[in-house]
């Protein structure tokens, strides 16, 4: 072979040759034909998809009023490869920015040059229509910058800021947790945005087209055959009456607490207020507004409504009425004796002035302490238990029977249950069996160890509306499967018959006159026969808590409504005008009350509390104390 | 009678034309769709390389026709002497002169033509060699003859070398198939060979492994020589095999720590003792002069084997040395060095089985690929052409070396046939070398396919060089 004639040789070589052509050939077909990365390479490199962002379903009110609609915004993207000298006085005044910001901006794009290369970057996010329609006009003076247009988020009501949640721009976390989101949609994160989000959120299309390799898009892909449009999301209907919403947002504009309002033959949510709130307009730019809604030391992205718990006060008495009723310890005519107060050796709970030896519709109307305190006492030390826990227990079932103590079940997340007390609390505190009646007797007017939501207090004054029965109270009128859900009537421990007889004394706490001992009578309207309730909670931080719960009409009540106003001082002068003015609202479409209107308006305790807040250094605190 | 032959009276050898012209035209397109985009259809436009190539091919036809009906055949072996002699000149004029294009200094300006006197020092060098190696009783195993081919080779490899066109220069080596068919012995192409898998292996596994590998090529070597019991046989190499293991041994819990040489030394030292033991073995009757070459040649390959990492890091400009290290997967570079051979491997990786069709790769296309209507023309076959069409690439550079051999060794003119078998060799290397590098098997060196490849001083000095030699063929076969 290797000394071989010249034909041998001739013959190795073009083996050689051939084995060359061999290794080629399988080479070949190893890469061409039986890999396929280098093909997936191939289009990663070639096709650039560029997603086509579907608008984000509408959130409509009850009567198809837009809570939540959509806008086009644009982002002013620059491409700098292609940016030449431009009038940055001029680019600036039409986005009202600042010359020096853009400076750094473009610095750093010299800076990060080679990564971007022939790329585009977004130099401002989401500037409204106005903005680039100037800009558009004018586009001929700035090469080198485009916009692409997204939806953005746009509130024509400017209400239900914190109902409705806000929408933003998926971080790693959230793509973490959900796969198939991608950077750079949007998400919602809080409210119906968040609890509706994959009816609201639509499909996401895309557009396909060949770039080079500088990343500069060449064509359409197959002139757009494969390009996949975008679907809108589908549209959601609240049972919120707008414009019942946005009067009582008004209201409470400078107030700390929360109002609901409930159709209560439905259970349907026609008001959820919580103050302070996020306004819609900051909601719409969420990021830009984030630090400062977050260092708000009044918490506005709290939403109190459903997830503070308060001591309800004396709205809470009617119930206990009702459970002596229920239980036969009591009758409408039972009168107990009230001087001042309650006392017991040395226990003193006291009592406001008012008429002696009341009967017990009288005792609602007139909200006596010192009644309810004989009341509880005989529901606790009722002979048909065998102990006071036993008695403590059934009591906390009949509580709960009104929906309090776990969550109503609304559609929101993050609804917490508030507390209702059993034996088992009393027992850790004191020691099993070493606590008496007494020991308890905060709870007779709703203080203690009783904490409630707004939500539940709204969906109790339903109850008292629907003289015994409930629907699980909620946000949204389409549910899929979830209708009968809300259409069960859930009913409580109590005889229906009995509700007739407090509503008569909610009747007359409004429409009775002061001088008769009326408490609520500030919330009377002519003509709509409100019955409510009004309470003062005790607040250990500042002024009490005002509360007024209540319906309306009368017969075949539309409306129910809780009203819990955090240092605000008496129900009475306060939570009741308050409610009422809402309830006038919502049933005749208008006020006739201008100076109780004003006189309510007027009250800042928003503004006091973060003046106090501000100075004191424990401001943390006791914002969380407010909130109890 | 072909049609050729009416036309001319002549018997061209028809089918090296037919290949021939196959290629350049599938060079054009391939080159027209390379640099094809919207808006820059135009074939026939002189601002593109599409057009500029057409043009190129217009004059190449045109010279291919003087060469074959104008100039005597005669002029080339007496006229030999003085083409050589001027290429020189002109190299080394552009070593002083050249422009400089993409860090090589390989292009000189005459007047208004700009081009690369390598690639037509390839010609002058075939002739040459030709001319010396056809002379009456001319004898390669002959010092005197052997060192004056060696120095018509050296001299303008040296000249390239400095005008820094490695790829032309390894082109060269393509001669030492000639001098082979010549009389060269095989041994030094094997040699070379061996010396190459053992510069690999050692780069790219270890010191180690590149003496064992020199151990086992040197024991078949032994025993091809050497007739043995399978007994024996059976013994030896599974002491060989036992001592793969020899780096674990020392790396394992017992040893580690008092082994203070690394495991190449211990294995040369081992292989030392047993070829030792066979030096003073008076039992055994074998050819001592076989014993002492192959001796000799381990201890050249262990020679190479620690030579290694001098040539590599002080020899090879650090260029060079990147582009190993990226082909052998030493360094995963797919955006710096290994971009090129990356890109090159997705563009005719994604053509699949027959390609994405005319004009219509994306890869190529829009940029992916650098030097894609020169040197990476094959990435634009690749993908628009499929496998199929690679392939039918292949076969035909396969079938035009074959014929050209054919023709060579059938001819009764001396001169004709060194000359064909140096046009094989050439062609041979820049086929190898271009395709190898598309496709990832041979490391990026810069040189143009071929007949397809964008570039006028490439499509001119090939068309010279095969239809010289279709002229001689012919002229060889009418002197029978």
């Amino acid at each position: 072979m290797m000394h071989g004639n010249k034909l041998d040789k001739q013959q190795v070589l073009m083996a050689g040759l051939a084995v060359v052509g061999i290794i080629f050939a399988v080479q070949l077909f190893r890469i061409q034909v039986l890999d396929d990365e280098y093909k997936i390479s191939a289009e990663n490199n070639a096709l650039r998809y560029m997603t086509v962002y579907p608008s984000r379903g509408l959130i409509l009110d009850r009567n198809g009023l837009i809570l939540a609609g959509s806008k086009v915004a644009y982002d002013i993207m620059a491409t700098p490869a292609d940016v030449s000298q431009f009038d940055t006085a001029a680019f600036c005044s039409i986005f009202h920015a600042d010359t020096a910001w853009l400076k750094s901006k473009f610095r750093d794009f010299a800076k990060r040059r080679r990564s971007i290369g022939y790329q585009s970057v977004a130099l401002l996010k989401q500037v409204p229509a106005e903005q680039y329609n100037v800009f558009s006009e004018l586009s001929y003076k700035f090469p080198g910058f485009t916009a692409i247009p997204r939806s953005i988020r746009d509130y024509p009501f400017d209400a239900c800021g914190n109902l409705l949640g806000y929408v933003s721009e998926v971080d790693a976390a959230y793509i973490k947790r959900n796969p198939d989101y991608k950077a750079g949609d949007m998400a919602g994160k809080t409210g119906i945005e968040l609890v509706c989000e994959d009816e609201l959120r639509g499909e996401k299309g895309n557009a396909i087209f060949l770039r080079d390799v500088h990343n500069r898009i060449l064509s359409r892909f197959m002139d757009g055959e494969y390009d996949k449009n975008a679907i809108p999301g589908n549209d959601v209907v609240t049972t919120i009456d707008a414009g019942l919403q946005q009067y009582i947002e008004s209201l409470m504009k400078n107030k700390v607490g929360s109002v609901v309002a409930i159709e209560p033959a439905t259970g349907e949510i026609l008001a959820l207020v919580s103050s302070p709130g996020i306004s819609t307009d900051k909601l719409a730019e969420i990021n830009k507004h984030y630090e400062e809604i977050a260092s708000d030391p009044l918490n506005p992205m709290f939403n109190r409504a459903i997830m503070s718990s308060y001591p309800p006060g004396s709205v809470f008495k009617i119930l206990n009425g009702l459970v002596a009723l229920d239980d036969g310890l009591i009758s409408t005519s039972t009168k107990y004796p009230c001087h001042e107060g309650y006392a017991v050796g040395n226990f003193k709970l006291k009592c406001h002035e008012h008429k002696e030896n009341i009967d017990f519709t009288e005792s609602i109307m007139m909200s006596c302490n010192a009644y309810y305190c004989y009341v509880f006492r005989d529901i606790l030390d009722n002979p048909e238990y065998s102990s006071v826990g036993e008695a403590m227990n059934h009591w906390n079932a009949v509580v709960r029977s009104f929906g309090f103590g776990s969550p109503t079940g609304c559609e929101l997340p993050s609804e917490q249950g508030g507390t209702v007390p059993d034996a088992g609390t009393y027992d850790r505190v004191h020691g099993p069996g070493r606590w008496k009646s007494l020991s308890a007797v905060s709870l007779s007017i709703g203080q203690g160890e009783l904490g409630v939501t707004p939500l539940q207090l709204a969906n109790y004054a339903s109850i008292l509306a629907n003289r015994g029965y409930w629907h699980v109270p909620h946000l949204l009128k389409c549910h899929d499967g979830g209708e009968e859900k809300y259409e069960e009537r859930h009913y409580t421990l109590v005889d229906t018959a009995l509700f007739e007889s407090v509503i008569k004394g909610m009747y007359q706490a409004v429409n009775r006159s002061r001088e008769d001992g009326a408490t609520a009578w500030m919330a009377r309207a002519e003509g709509l026969e409100i019955c409510g309730k009004t309470g003062t909670a005790q607040n250990p931080h500042g002024e009490d808590n005002a509360v007024f719960i209540g319906f309306a009409p009368k017969e075949n009540p539309k409306i129910a409504i809780a009203v819990y106003l955090e240092n605000t001082g008496f129900g009475g002068t306060w939570a009741a005008p308050l409610g009422s003015l809402a309830i006038e609202k919502y049933l005749t479409g208008g006020v006739s009350r201008p100076l109780v209107e004003k006189f309510v308006k007027d009250r800042d305790v928003a503004g006091e509390r973060r003046e106090m807040l501000c100075k004191g250094n424990n401001s943390g605190q006791a914002a969380k104390g407010g909130a109890r | 009678m072909t049609f050729m032959d009416e036309i001319s009276g002549r018997r061209f050898d028809w089918r090296l034309i037919l290949v021939y012209v196959l290629l350049v035209a599938i060079g054009i397109m391939n080159i027209y769709s390379s640099v094809y985009a919207e808006g820059n259809t135009a074939l026939f436009s002189l601002d593109s390389r599409a057009g500029m190539q057409l043009l190129w091919a217009g004059i190449s036809a045109a010279v291919a026709l003087v060469i074959l009906f104008l100039l005597s055949p005669k002029i080339y072996d007496v006229l030999s002497w003085f083409f050589y002699a001027g290429i020189i000149l002109l190299l080394v004029a552009t070593v002083k002169l050249g422009v400089e294009v993409g860090g090589s200094k390989s292009w000189i300006a005459l007047g208004p033509v700009r081009f690369q006197p390598a690639e037509l020092s390839k010609i002058t060098t075939a002739l040459m060699l030709s001319s010396v190696m056809s002379r009456y009783n001319f004898k390669l195993s002959q010092f005197q003859n052997f060192a004056k081919v060696a120095l018509i080779l050296l001299i303008p490899m040296a000249l390239i070398l400095l005008e820094r066109e490695t790829g032309s220069m390894l082109v060269y080596a393509g001669f030492v198939f000639v001098l082979y068919l010549e009389g060269m012995s095989g041994w030094i192409i094997a040699f070379g060979l061996l010396v190459i898998a053992l510069f690999v292996i050692t780069l790219k596994f270890s010191t180690f492994f590149g003496l064992y590998a020199a151990l086992g090529i040197c024991m078949i070597l032994w025993q091809y020589a050497n007739r043995y019991l399978l007994r024996r046989k059976v013994l030896m190499w599974t002491v060989y095999i036992a001592l793969a293991f020899l780096p674990s041994l020392l790396r394992s819990d017992a040893i580690a720590g008092h082994s203070v040489m690394k495991p190449e030394y211990w294995l040369l030292i081992i292989s030392v003792i047993i070829a030792a033991s066979y030096m003073f073995t008076k039992k055994r009757r074998f050819d001592r002069k076989q014993y002492y070459a192959v001796t000799a040649a381990f201890m050249f390959a262990v020679t190479v084997v620690f030579s290694v990492d001098l040539v590599f890091n002080k020899i090879l400009q650090p260029h060079q040395r990147v582009r190993i290290e990226s082909l052998l997967g030493i360094k995963e570079d797919i955006y710096g060095v290994g971009y090129n051979v990356h890109q090159s491997k997705i563009a005719i990786g994604s053509g699949g089985l027959t390609g994405k069709g005319f004009l219509d790769g994306t890869q190529t296309k829009y940029d992916f690929v650098p030097e894609q209507s020169t040197d990476f023309i094959f990435c634009t076959i690749g993908e628009e052409w499929g496998f199929a069409g690679s392939l039918f690439i292949i076969l035909l550079y396969i079938y035009l070396i074959r014929r050209i051999v054919l023709l060579s060794s059938r001819s009764k003119n001396k001169f004709t046939e060194i000359y064909g078998y140096c046009v094989a060799a050439i062609i041979f290397m820049h086929f190898f070398i271009n395709i190898g590098m598309t496709i990832g098997l041979v490391p990026v060196i810069g040189i143009p396919l071929p007949f397809i490849s964008y570039g006028g001083t490439s499509l001119l000095s090939f068309t010279a060089l095969l239809f010289i030699f279709i002229r001689l063929e012919s002229d060889s076969r009418k002197q029978s």
